[in-house]
C-alpha cells in the first residue's frame, strides 16, 4: 500500500482547516440576532439531489485491504446519491495502463475525475491533460507533481500518523522513567514510511524519559510483519511500547508476539483494519490503539467531485467552492471510541 | 569446476556409496570441500552474531527462531534444487505459495478444519506444479517462460480469491502448531517438517534412480535420452516435486503467520535460487546439493537475524547482504578450485 502525502498538502490542509475554524469562530460570535452573514448562503453540497454528475474513478489494483476499501468506499458513496453516475475503471498498477484508462474517461467526457494514481509523479501528465480538457480532477492520496494537474487534492497524513502515535504512546508512558519504545515500520523504499517515522520521532522528542531503542522495517505484508516482529522481540527482551505502521503487517506482528508469549508492553497500530479494531475492542491483548489512515477518503473524494460537478461548496465551510487541498486527520482509535470507527474498518 | 556427471550407462540403480571408482570419490570429496566452505561462512556469521549480540544471538530461543524462519523458504529451496539440478528453473514458487496459502485459508476451506487446509495447500501446490511440468515437458515451453506465466497467473488468481483482503485463520489446530506449546523437545514442528523434507530430498537426490536421472538430465539431456531415460517424464515429475514443496511451504506459512494473504511468498523465487546457487548447485544443471542449499538458506536467515538483532536499517541490510553473497561465492570458488 502506498499513500502519498506531501508537506504542501499538509500545509494547505492545516491552513484550510484553521481558516475554516477561524471563520466559523468569527461568524458565530457576530450578528447573532441580525440576518445571516453572506457566507452562509453559499450553495453547499448536501444530500438533496441536484444536477446530474458523471464521475470517472481510476484507482490502482486493489491488491491490499486498504486499497480494496478505497474502491468500496467510492462505490457505495456514489450509490448513495441519485444524481451521481460512477464510471469506475478496472484498477491497475501499470502506469501506462492507468494513463490509458484515464484518457478513455476523458474521451467519454465525464464531468469530474477522481484519480488515485498508481504512481503520482508518473501520472501527472494525464492529470494535466484532463484539466486542460476542462475536466476537473480530484487527486486522491498519492499526489501529482504539480497543483496544475488537479483541482483538489485529498489524502491522508503520514507524518500526522507518526505524530499521533508518538503522542499517544508518550502520554501513556510519561510517568515511567527510562521508558523504551520500538518501531515496526513499513516498506522502507517508500517516502511515506520515512514521513511516518519522522512524525513518530518528532512526537517522542516531547517526552525526554522515552527512548526509541529499535526500529525494523517490514513490507506491509503479514508474512514480513511476523518475521520482523519475531526478530525485534528476540532483540529487545524488555520494552514498554511498540508502534506498528500498518495493521495488515500487524496481523503478523501480533502472531509473533503471541508465539513469543509476550504481553509486557502496549502496542499501537496504523491504518485502521477491522481486525485491529476488533482486537482493540476485546482488549485482551497488547494492541491498545491504532492511528487512522482512513480509506473513507475515497467517499469524501466522491463528495468533493459531486460538489465540483454541481458548482457548490462544502457544507460546514464558508467558501463558495471546495478547497484546493484537504489533509485528513489521523485520529487515534482506542477502546473509548472504537465502536464509532468499527464500520470503517477494512479487511 | 563444471563437471557434468556422465549419464549412467545401464545399471543406474546401483552405485557404490564409497566406491572404488576414482571419479566418484573425487566428487564426494569436492562436495565435501564446498560444504565445508559454506560451514565456514556460517561459522563466521555465528561468530559475528555472538560477538555483537552475545545475549540475544547465542540463545536457544534465537536458534529456534532462525530455524523456524528458515523452514518455509527452506522447503521451497529443496524443490528448487531438484529443478535447477535438472537444468531447469522455477520462477513460480513464490506465486504458488501465495495461491496455495490463500486457497487453503478461504472461509469455505477453513470449515473443513486442519485436514482441509493441509489437503488444499498441498493439492494446489501439486496442481500448479503439474501445469508447469506439462507445459515444459510436453508443451515444449522453455522453463523460464512457462513458470513466468505461472507466476503471473497464480498471483492473479490469489488476488482474485482474496480480493486483496487478509484471510485470518481461526482453526485452532493450525494456530496451536505455531505456538511454543507445540514444540517437540524444544524443536518447533515447522523445523521438524523442514528437517524431514531435507533428509528425504537428500536421499532422493543422492541415493535413488530418480536423483541420478535428475542429474543426468541436467548434465546432458540428449545423452540422458540416448541412455534410455524418459527425459520428458522426468521433467514433469521434477516440476510436480517443486509444486509439492511449495504446497508444503504454504502450509507451514499458514501455521507461522496464522493467515493467508496474496502477497505471501514475495520474491521467494529469487531467495530460493540464490540459496541453491550459493549452496553449490550449478545454475546450468548437472550438479545439485541439498546440503549446500540448506546451508545457503541458513546463511541467509542468519544474516537477516544478525542484522535485525543489531538494529541495522533496510538500506544497510541490503548492501551488506549483496556483499556477503559475493563473498560467500568467492570463498567457495577458491576452496573448490584449489582442490
Amino acid at each position: 500500500m502506498s499513500h502519498l502525502p506531501s508537506r504542501r498538502g499538509l500545509l494547505f490542509g492545516t491552513a484550510a482547516v484553521s481558516a475554516g475554524a477561524l471563520l466559523a469562530g468569527c461568524t458565530s460570535n457576530e450578528k447573532s440576532d441580525d440576518e445571516q452573514p453572506a457566507a452562509n448562503d453559499q450553495p453547499a453540497a448536501d444530500d438533496k439531489p441536484g444536477r446530474q454528475v458523471t464521475i470517472g474513478f481510476a484507482g490502482p489494483q486493489a491488491d491490499h485491504g486498504w486499497l480494496n476499501a478505497i474502491n468500496e468506499n467510492a462505490k457505495s458513496r456514489a450509490e448513495k446519491y441519485q444524481d451521481v453516475t460512477l464510471e469506475i475503471t478496472e484498477g491497475s498498477n501499470d502506469t501506462a495502463q492507468q494513463i490509458g484508462q484515464i484518457e478513455t474517461l476523458i474521451n467519454k467526457k465525464v464531468d469530474v475525475l477522481v484519480v488515485l494514481p498508481a504512481d503520482g509523479k508518473a501520472l501527472t501528465q494525464v492529470g494535466l491533460k484532463a484539466m486542460r480538457a476542462g475536466i476537473p480532477v480530484v487527486n486522491l492520496d498519492r499526489i501529482f507533481n504539480t497543483p496544475q494537474a488537479y483541482r483538489c487534492w485529498i489524502g491522508g497524513d503520514n507524518y500526522g500518523m507518526g505524530l499521533n502515535a508518538g503522542h499517544y504512546i508518550g502520554e501513556k508512558l510519561k510517568d515511567k522513567p527510562n521508558a523504551r519504545v520500538i518501531e515496526l515500520a513499513g516498506l522502507d523504499n517508500l517516502e511515506l514510511t520515512k514521513q511516518r517515522t519522522q512524525g513518530f520521532d518528532d512526537a517522542l522528542k516531547n517526552y525526554p524519559n522515552i527512548r526509541k531503542v529499535a526500529r525494523q522495517a517490514a513490507e506491509f505484508t503479514v508474512e514480513s510483519g511476523q518475521a520482523k516482529m519475531a526478530q525485534l522481540l528476540q532483540a529487545q527482551s524488555e520494552f514498554d511500547a511498540l508502534w506498528n505502521h500498518d495493521d495488515d503487517q500487524g496481523v503478523g506482528a501480533l502472531r509473533a508476539i503471541e508465539q513469543a508469549g509476550r504481553d509486557d508492553f502496549l502496542m499501537v497500530g496504523g491504518a485502521g483494519a477491522l481486525s485491529a479494531f476488533q482486537a482493540i475492542k476485546q482488549d485482551d491483548g497488547v494492541l491498545k490503539a491504532t492511528v487512522l489512515y482512513p480509506p473513507t477518503m475515497a467517499a469524501s473524494a466522491i463528495d468533493l467531485a459531486r460538489a465540483l460537478g454541481q458548482g457548490k461548496g462544502v457544507g460546514g465551510l464558508a467558501e463558495f467552492e471546495i478547497p484546493a487541498s484537504l489533509t485528513l486527520y489521523s485520529a487515534v482509535v482506542d477502546k473509548t471510541n472504537v465502536d464509532q470507527y468499527m464500520p470503517t474498518g477494512f479487511e | 569446476m563444471t563437471q557434468p556427471v556422465s549419464p549412467p550407462r545401464g545399471a543406474t540403480d546401483k552405485a557404490p556409496p564409497a566406491g572404488p571408482r576414482p571419479a566418484w570419490s573425487t566428487l564426494v570429496f569436492r562436495a565435501d570441500v564446498r560444504t565445508l566452505s559454506l560451514l565456514g561462512v556460517l561459522a563466521a556469521l555465528v561468530a559475528i552474531g555472538g560477538i555483537t549480540k552475545p545475549d540475544e544471538f547465542l540463545d536457544t530461543r534465537n536458534l529456534q527462531l532462525v530455524l523456524t524462519q528458515a523452514s518455509v523458504i527452506g522447503v521451497v529451496t529443496v524443490g528448487m534444487t531438484f529443478v535447477i539440478t535438472s537444468g531447469g528453473i522455477d520462477l513460480s514458487v513464490g506465486a504458488i505459495v501465495a495461491l496455495a496459502s490463500v486457497w487453503a485459508t478461504t472461509v469455505a476451506t477453513q470449515e473443513y478444519g486442519f485436514g482441509g487446509i493441509l489437503f488444499t495447500a498441498v493439492l494446489v501446490g501439486v496442481g500448479c506444479g503439474l501445469v508447469n511440468g506439462l507445459l515444459i515437458a510436453y508443451g515444449g515451453m522453455v522453463p523460464f517462460i512457462a513458470t513466468l506465466a505461472m507466476l503471473a497467473s497464480a498471483r492473479g488468481l490469489a488476488l482474485q480469491i482474496t480480493d486483496g483482503k487478509t484471510q485470518i485463520v481461526t482453526v485452532d489446530g493450525i494456530l496451536d502448531l505455531g505456538e511454543r506449546d507445540a514444540y517437540v523437545f524444544g524443536v518447533p514442528p515447522l523445523v521438524l517438517v523442514f528437517a524431514a523434507v531435507t533428509v528425504i530430498g537428500w536421499l532422493v537426490l543422492n541415493r535413488t534412480t530418480f536423483g541420478r536421472r535428475t542429474v543426468a538430465v541436467g548434465g546432458n539431456a540428449e545423452a540422458a535420452r540416448l541412455a534410455g531415460i524418459d527425459v520428458r517424464r522426468q521433467r514433469l515429475y521434477l516440476y510436480l516435486l517443486s509444486g509439492l514443496c511449495c504446497g508444503i511451504a504454504a502450509f507451514l506459512l499458514i501455521i507461522l503467520s496464522g493467515s493467508g494473504q496474496n502477497t505471501n511468498g514475495n520474491l521467494y523465487e529469487l531467495d530460493a535460487i540464490a540459496a541453491a546457487i550459493i549452496g553449490g548447485t550449478l545454475l546450468s544443471g548437472g550438479r545439485g546439493t541439498i546440503t549446500g542449499s540448506v546451508l545457503g538458506v541458513l546463511i541467509f536467515t542468519t544474516i537477516t537475524n544478525i542484522f535485525a538483532l543489531n538494529n541495522l536499517q533496510s538500506d544497510v541490510q541490503q548492501i551488506a547482504k549483496g556483499a556477503i553473497i559475493v563473498a560467500a561465492v568467492l570463498v567457495q570458488r577458491r576452496t573448490a578450485s584449489t582442490t
